[in-house]
């Protein structure tokens, strides 16, 4: 099915895509079929320039269950990192 | 072979609202009067294997032309960038989908080659808009395969924008192939023979079969949903279907 499970966030970071680096300020976080990973549903996310092109964006299809591996993961380092360099 | 004598190609038309959109158009390559499918991508997007699809509906015989349905979110753009803008901003909107198919169709009715006869077809999101094309545009024959929230609301927890559109089933227009899937759970059986039946109290004419050993996107050649026996069953239903009505 098509979900349309979809949710953004703003952010302040960069992200390499098809040109290069650019500066990506918002993220599209969403749970719908993939079109290259071989599940019927993935966890997308699209790192976007809100104000660019369509094509400035860095794409990730992750299976449902190593995405939650993937954002602990994130969690932990984050954990890990020292609170004066965040 | 002669059956693989087609061209393809993209081409520009005014959809909803008068936009210009683009869509790809697949056509046998010999002159002649034939009938004509208007094709519905799925939400993965106007992709290469949806333009296979089109092309192996010239290969039939047919016209066939797919609307890129997220063009406006993305001009121009690769197909899986433009399915991720249109994702983004909500998906298709239904009044935009029925003016863009509309649109798809007036193009094919002024092809030379055009016999005056309409069928469209959709897949997974495109099985639900391709009901709701059959209910406000005039086709002769229509094939809705597995589309999900015809009859059934979505869940509580799936926050998606899409109605349930069987109350429209009085206007449909067209006979009705349905193609599903035994294992999909969007649309379950259940859902499709609650449709099956509500078709049958108006005296809509339908034809549905819900495969064995198949689930969603079993037609869908480059994804693991993929079920040969389902989709050759499938595609031998279609080319009867519209053999009859187009």
């Amino acid at each position: 099915m098509c979900t349309y499970i979809v949710e953004k966030v703003e952010i302040s970071g960069s992200a390499k895509g098809r040109n290069g680096w650019f500066s990506s300020d918002e993220v599209v976080v969403s749970f719908d079929h993939p079109v290259h990973a071989m599940d019927d549903h993935t966890l997308n996310i699209d790192f976007l320039k809100s104000d660019g092109s369509p094509t400035d964006r860095v794409a990730l299809e992750i299976r449902p269950s190593d995405a939650l591996k993937f954002a602990m993961t994130i969690l932990a380092v984050l954990e890990e990192a020292p609170e004066a360099l965040k | 072979m002669k059956d693989l004598d087609i061209k393809g190609g993209t081409v520009s038309f005014k959809g909803a609202n008068g936009d210009e959109i683009e869509g790809y158009l697949a056509t046998p390559a010999a002159e002649g009067s034939r009938g004509n499918v208007v094709v519905i991508h799925h939400m993965p997007g106007y992709d290469r294997a949806t333009k296979e699809i089109a092309l192996r509906f010239a290969s039939m015989g047919y016209n066939a032309l797919c609307p890129n349905l997220h063009y406006r979110d993305a001009p121009n753009a690769d197909s899986d960038d433009a399915a991720a803008a249109s994702r983004a901003n909500g998906g298709v909107p239904d009044d935009r989908l029925i003016g863009d198919v509309n649109g798809a169709k007036e193009y094919l009715a002024n092809l030379p080659s055009s016999n005056g006869k309409f069928g469209v077809i959709g897949y997974c999101s495109g099985g639900r808009q391709t009901f709701l094309a059959a209910c406000n545009i005039e086709f002769d024959a229509a094939v809705d395969c597995y589309g999900a929230f015809v009859v059934n609301p979505p869940a509580p927890e799936f926050p998606v924008r899409m109605n349930p559109i069987a109350n429209q089933a009085p206007n449909l227009s067209a006979k009705l192939l349905g193609l599903f899937g035994i294992e999909d759970q969007y649309p379950s059986p259940e859902e499709v023979n609650r449709l099956d039946e509500i078709l049958t109290e108006l005296g809509k004419e339908h034809d549905f079969h819900i495969m064995d050993n198949a689930g969603h996107g079993f037609f869908a050649t480059d994804r693991p949903s993929y079920r040969v026996e389902a989709a050759n069953k499938g595609w031998e239903l279609i080319r009867d279907f519209f053999g009859a009505n187009l």
